[in-house]
C-alpha cells in the first residue's frame, strides 16, 4: 500500500513541463528532482512529501521522450502518477524506470489537491480519504507488471545478460 | 492464409519473427538500427554498464549523434561529447556524427541513408517517427530502452492499431508539407493517433517530395503517434537510389488489413497554416493567427528546414530586409544541407535580408542555445513543439509554422501569410 497526498495537475503536462531541456545538460540524474514540475507549481520539487501522489488529466508527459521526465518524478519521491491517459513515451518510459503509473480517469476528474490518498500497486485500488471514496485504475498487462517486479528494463536485461 | 496486416503490423511482425501479430499484443522485435543523441547517451551509457553490457550487439547498426547540444554549448555538453566520442571509439562505431559532420540525427541518418523501408528503427527520441516517411517502422524510446537495445540488439513492443489517413487534393501557393502536417495536428488533436500507427496513403502521396513526407511524419508524434508510414513508391525508391547503405525489400499493406479509424484529408483550398501558442494542435490559417509582433525567427530544427524549405524561405526573403525588431536564426539542419545552401546562393540571401546564420545543430528549438528566448517573447519557428518554455523562458511563446510563413513573418514582424509580403 502507498499512501500520501495529491498534487493535482491539468491536462496535456509535457515533458518540457516536468523537466525543462535547459537543465538536461546538468548530469547528476538527482538534480533534476529539485526542479521537476517548477514551471508550473516552484513549490512542488520542495514540498512533495515521499509517497504523495501526482494526479493528472489527459496526455500526461506529452512531448519530448526524455527518460528524465519520470525519473526526475520517481527521484523525488513521488509514490505513483495517476491520470486519466499517459503519453506514448510517458507510459513506456515509467515502467522500464520503475515509477508506477495508473491510468483512471474516474480518480483524475474527482480526487481534488491536497486529498490523502491509499493505493494498492496490485489491484489498483485507489482510496481517496477525504472524500470516503474508491476508484479502480485500469488493469496493467502482465508484461509490464512483470517489468516492475523486475525492477525495471535495465535489472531485467542484466539479470538475462549476466545472471544476477 | 496468413491474417491481413497493415506495414506497421507486417515490419514489427517480421522483425518478431511471427507471421502475424494481433494489435494490442507485446512483443520482443529484433532491431534494424539504434539511434542515440546527447541527451540520451549518457543516461544510455550508463544504463549500458549496469546491464553489464562490454560490447554493442552490432558496431553497423548502432549511431551515435551529437546534435541538441553541439557545437558544445558548456562544460557540461563539453563532457557529454566527449563520453559519447570514448563509448563509440571504445565499440568501434562505424556511423558516429560530431563536430563538422553532425546535424540533427533525424535529417542526418535520412540523408546518409542509414534508416532504410521495411526496418524497424528505435532511438532515444521522440522524433524517431521522422523515418516513417521512409517506409520503416521508427519510434522514440527511452534511454533505459536504449541501453538495453545497445547489449541486446532487440525491445519490447506493444503492437499498435493502424489509423489510414488519406491524403487528397492540390497543393495552393506557398503551401507545403508542415502546412499538410499542421492541419493533420489540427485534425487529429494531441490524442488522435494515441498508441496507434499512422499510415498515409491517397492520390496527393506520390505527389508528395521525401522532404515534405520527413516533415508529415516528423510532426505526427504531436498526436501521439507510435509511428506514421508513407508507402514505399517510386518517390521513396528514387531518394535512396544513390544513399541505401544496406540492401532493402519494399513492404506494403495488406489490401484486406484492418484499420482502427480512417482520417480524410484535402489540401485543395488549404492555405499557409500556423500552430500558436502553446499548442501544436491550435491551428489557422497563418493570416488569421492574429498579429503579435514577433522577436524571433527560426528557420530550423528537423521539421521544416531541410533543402527544399531553405530554398522556399529563400525565396521569399530574396531582395527584402528582416523586419529591425527580429532576429531570423536560420539553421540548417545537416552540414550537406548547409553547403548546398551556401552552392544555391541561399546563404548569401539569408545573410543579405540580416538573418543569423548557425551551425548545423538542433538550436534553440530544444531551448537550449543559438537564440533561446527571453521573458515575453514571442518566435516564429519552422519547428515542431511550441509548449511552454520550450524555446527560451517559460513566458515566451511560439508559433509554428512552415518556412513561407516563417520567411513572411520575419520581413513583416508579426505571423503573416507570405501574400502579403510577395503582393
Amino acid at each position: 500500500m502507498i499512501s500520501g497526498m495529491a498534487w493535482v495537475f491539468g491536462d496535456h503536462i509535457s515533458s518540457d513541463a516536468i523537466i525543462p531541456a535547459r537543465y538536461l545538460h546538468q548530469r547528476d540524474p538527482h538534480s533534476w528532482a529539485k526542479v521537476v514540475l517548477g514551471d508550473l507549481r516552484p513549490e512542488f520539487a520542495g514540498q512533495v512529501g515521499f509517497g504523495d501522489f501526482i494526479v493528472a488529466g489527459r496526455n500526461f508527459g506529452c512531448g519530448s521522450s526524455r527518460e528524465q521526465a519520470p525519473l526526475a518524478i520517481k527521484n523525488a519521491g513521488v509514490g505513483a502518477v495517476i491520470a486519466h491517459s499517459f503519453s506514448r513515451m510517458f507510459y513506456r518510459n515509467a515502467f522500464n524506470m520503475g515509477l508506477l503509473v495508473f491510468t483512471c480517469p474516474e480518480a483524475a476528474a474527482r480526487v481534488h489537491d491536497g486529498d490523502r490518498l491509499n493505493l494498492d500497486p496490485y489491484s489498483g485500488l485507489i482510496e481517496d480519504v477525504e472524500q470516503d471514496t474508491s476508484f479502480q485504475a485500469r488493469p496493467v498487462d502482465p508484461y509490464l507488471t512483470n517489468l516492475v517486479s523486475q525492477g525495471g528494463l535495465i535489472k531485467k536485461i542484466r539479470k538475462q545478460i549476466t545472471g544476477r | 492464409m496468413n491474417q491481413p496486416q497493415t506495414m506497421s503490423q507486417k515490419i514489427l511482425a517480421s522483425r518478431a519473427g511471427l507471421p502475424y501479430v494481433e494489435p494490442g499484443a507485446i512483443i520482443e522485435a529484433e532491431l534494424d538500427m539504434v539511434l542515440a543523441n546527447d541527451v540520451s547517451t549518457p543516461m544510455a551509457i550508463r544504463g549500458f554498464k549496469e546491464i553489464g553490457g562490454e560490447r554493442v550487439f552490432d558496431p553497423a547498426r548502432v549511431v551515435l549523434v551529437a546534435d541538441h547540444f553541439t557545437p558544445n554549448k558548456d562544460v557540461g555538453s563539453a563532457l557529454i561529447t566527449k563520453e559519447i566520442n570514448e563509448f563509440a571509439m571504445s565499440n568501434h562505431l562505424e556511423h558516429r556524427f560530431q563536430g563538422g559532420r553532425s546535424g540533427i540525427s533525424h535529417v542526418l541518418l535520412a540523408e546518409r541513408g542509414l534508416i532504410l523501408p521495411g526496418e524497424l528503427v528505435v532511438g532515444a527520441d521522440s522524433r524517431m517517427v521522422t523515418h516513417g516517411a521512409l517506409g520503416a517502422f521508427a519510434t522514440g524510446v527511452g534511454a533505459s530502452d536504449l541501453s538495453a537495445a545497445l547489449v541486446t540488439g532487440r525491445g519490447w513492443f506493444q503492437v499498435p492499431a493502424t489509423t489510414k489517413v488519406e491524403l487528397g487534393g492540390d497543393m495552393g501557393p506557398w503551401v507545403g508539407g508542415m502546412d499538410i502536417a499542421l492541419a493533420l495536428l489540427r485534425l487529429l488533436g494531441p490524442e488522435g493517433a494515441h498508441y496507434q500507427s499512422l499510415e498515409f496513403t491517397g492520390p496527393l502521396v506520390p505527389r508528395l517530395s521525401m522532404d515534405a513526407r520527413l516533415t508529415i511524419s516528423n510532426l505526427m508524434v504531436e498526436s501521439g503517434a507510435k509511428a506514421a508510414l508513407f508507402p514505399v513508391d517510386q518517390v521513396t525508391t528514387d531518394y535512396l537510389k544513390d544513399k541505401a547503405k544496406r540492401s532493402w525489400a519494399s513492404v506494403a499493406p495488406d489490401p484486406e488489413a484492418v484499420y482502427s479509424k480512417t482520417v480524410k484529408l484535402d489540401v485543395t483550398g488549404l492555405e499557409p497554416q500556423a500552430a500558436r501558442p502553446h499548442r501544436p494542435h491550435d491551428v489557422a490559417p497563418a493570416r488569421r493567427a492574429g498579429y503579435e509582433p514577433v522577436d524571433q525567427v527560426f528557420i530550423g530544427s528537423c521539421a521544416a528546414a531541410r533543402l527544399e524549405d531553405l530554398r522556399v524561405a529563400a525565396q521569399i526573403l530574396t531582395g527584402k530586409q528582416v523586419h529591425p525588431r527580429v532576429r531570423l536564426m536560420v539553421i540548417p539542419p545537416t552540414p550537406r544541407i548547409m553547403l548546398q545552401a551556401v552552392r544555391e546562393g541561399l546563404v548569401e540571401i539569408f545573410l543579405a535580408a540580416g538573418g543569423i546564420m548557425g551551425p548545423p545543430s538542433c538550436g534553440p528549438c530544444a531551448g537550449a542555445h543559438l537564440g533561446v528566448l527571453a521573458a515575453g517573447e514571442v518566435a516564429g519557428a519552422t519547428a515542431h513543439r511550441n509548449y511552454r518554455g520550450r524555446m527560451g523562458h517559460p513566458s515566451s511563446r511560439i508559433y509554428l509554422a512552415g518556412p513561407a510563413v516563417a520567411a513572411a513573418s520575419a520581413i513583416l514582424g508579426r505571423v503573416a501569410d507570405p501574400a502579403e509580403v510577395l503582393s
